[in-house]
């Protein structure tokens, strides 16, 4: 995935903290805004939404905090959600639907189910993942228009 | 994208170019230009929240006055569901439907009873999976245009059935016209009108080629007459048709009641609506069976035509409603209506993408850079003295070519210090 490949492009920069539940989803609102304004199909917009969506709240609830940046393009919206630990011990097992090392705590929250990873592969067209235990993270997604 | 007609408007000469209208829309439809406010027609959705909250009512609803009954030979009163919570409880609303006749009306409907129609039908609906979870009930007009402009991914999910007010609309004329035998063009049916969404949906409807309602009264405007006609009259004749189920969906979670279900959410107000929405169209609320949302704190009770305080007519509504038992229409009545296309949408609910700064995705993304640079260069206070609601809105608008970066007050006020500095 190259970023820079194409000089047309929007960058969206936001800083998501760790456990702050409040703000959750602002991210996620504020790329749905900005890709509405830039006339974009609803059904993309939609699943850009939920992905990194998906992505604040892992960031919130997993990691120690991060960033997630958006870079839309004339052809596609590349998300990269990026944290600073801890890392995940093993991702094959993330990957799979309902497998969550969530706290009870954040599950009676509501969150926590599961369904994160597998559900921003889902709605992507390209997802990779990097992570190492004691190491940070790095999800990143394409969704092409 | 052109005829955009709408209930809301402006009398500019009470309009004295403060911004309490304009922070409040909840689709930056407002601007002040000119020191008057000015409506964007394309993204008002007649919610009415500028009429509740002006304080020189500058914003009001077109509606009809009572002169509009003297175009038709035969005149139906369409009597809305709030109107069951105007007045006290000691009046008999069936006496009040009566008054109807005092105010040169041939003949009286209600409304409310279309709704218990309507439960009967979405309570199989929402069993049945043919439309996405959750379904989104089309009550309020304000909610189906927001989710137009800005949750088009939501469409799918709205309920395809007509208005109680429309489908009672066609019912009544329909009947009029077999009974005296006349053309239906001779009968004019009448809407007592709670709120400025609904009378948009009679002049643009949603989901249905033409309305069969020909025009709306305020309840506000007629108030005071029912009040005095009330006192006057004793014969009365049965009107009132409505179970206390179809009389619920005035208030917030009155559908949901009716429908007798669990899994249900019921939210008014549109800040609300919205925060649900987003809700909604990130998939989090797939376990959710129905949803019902409304613009208007309470319901179509709260809508800004009504004359009583919302809250109080909301629970009036409760009362009424329970004392007038939940006996449900019959079944066959109802899917009959549906076969015979009574009830069911004709056209497709179209999402509105009124909001993007250009048809072209390349210049779109050249523009919206250019509105990141203006609104960095704005102060971010949005105090709106610019005429637009938000910094980022005024960025907007200078993009558009609607405004000029120097219309910011505050950057203006800083030259002039930095001046003399």
């Amino acid at each position: 995935m190259d970023s820079n490949k194409n000089n047309i492009g929007i960058k969206l920069e936001y800083e998501v903290k760790k456990d702050d539940f409040t703000r959750a989803g602002e991210a996620s609102s504020n790329i749905k805004k900005v890709l509405r304004q830039l006339g974009i199909d609803s059904d993309v917009i939609r699943r850009t939404a939920i992905a990194t969506y998906e992505a604040e709240i892992n960031i919130v609830i997993h990691s120690e905090g991060g960033t997630i940046t958006v870079y839309i393009k004339p052809d596609r919206i590349e998300m990269i959600a990026e944290d600073s630990g801890p890392g995940i011990e093993d991702v094959r097992l993330a990957m799979q639907e309902g497998f969550s090392t969530a706290s009870n705590k954040i599950r009676e929250l509501g969150f926590g189910a599961g369904m994160g990873l597998p559900n921003m592969k889902k709605y992507t067209d390209e997802f990779y993942i990097d992570s190492q235990k004691g190491g940070s993270t790095t999800v990143k997604m394409t969704i092409y228009i | 994208m052109k005829n955009y007609w709408h209930s809301v408007t402006l009398e500019s000469e009470l309009c004295n170019g403060c911004t309490n209208c304009l922070r409040r829309c909840p689709t930056e439809a407002i601007r002040i230009r000119n020191g008057k406010a000015k409506i964007i027609k394309e993204r008002c959705i007649d919610c009415g929240e500028c009429i509740r909250v002006c304080p020189y009512h500058a914003k009001k609803a077109l509606a009809n006055d009572l002169s509009i009954l003297n175009n038709y030979k035969y005149k139906i009163a369409l009597v809305s569901l709030p109107l069951y919570g105007q007045f006290c409880l000691e009046k008999d609303i069936n006496k009040v439907f009566n008054c109807f006749y005092d105010i040169d009306f041939d003949f009286v409907y209600d409304v409310a009873y279309a709704a218990d129609i309507l439960t009967v039908l979405q309570k199989d609906l929402v069993k049945s999976s043919e439309i996405p979870k959750p379904l989104i009930a089309t009550l309020c007009p304000a909610i189906t245009r927001l989710i137009q402009i800005r949750f088009p991914s939501l469409i799918d999910h709205i309920i395809p059935f007509e208005s109680p007010m429309e489908i009672t609309a066609r019912m009544a004329k329909r009947e009029v016209a077999e009974k005296l035998g006349v053309s239906m063009d001779e009968i004019g049916a009448f809407y007592i009108a709670q709120c400025p969404a609904k009378i948009t949906s009679i002049n643009k409807p949603l989901g249905i080629k033409k309305s069969y309602v020909d025009g709306a009264i305020p309840i506000s405007k007629l108030y005071s007459k029912l009040l005095k006609i009330y006192k006057e009259i004793d014969n009365t004749k049965k009107i009132q048709k409505a179970s206390g189920k179809g009389i619920g969906w005035a208030r917030v979670g009155g559908q949901s009641f009716a429908i007798g279900i669990d899994n249900y959410l019921a939210v008014d107000g549109i800040e609300n609506v919205i925060k649900v929405l987003e809700e909604i169209e990130l998939g989090k609320l797939n376990n959710i069976d129905f949803f019902e949302g409304y613009a208007c704190i309470t319901g179509c009770v709260g809508g800004p035509l009504n004359v009583e305080n919302p809250f109080i007519a909301k629970s009036r509504i409760r009362k009424i409603a329970s004392s007038f038992g939940d006996s449900e229409v019959d079944k066959k009545e109802a899917y009959r209506m549906l076969e015979e296309g009574k009830i069911g949408l004709t056209e497709k609910i179209k999402p509105l993408s009124i909001l993007k700064l250009d048809s072209n995705i390349q210049r779109a993304i050249e523009k919206m850079e250019f509105l990141e640079k203006i609104y960095k260069k704005l102060p971010g206070i949005d105090c709106g003295s610019c005429g637009a609601p938000t910094c980022h809105a005024m960025a907007e608008d200078v993009v558009r070519g609607k405004a000029s970066i120097d219309d910011c007050v505050i950057k203006q006020r800083k030259k002039i210090s930095g001046s003399r500095g």
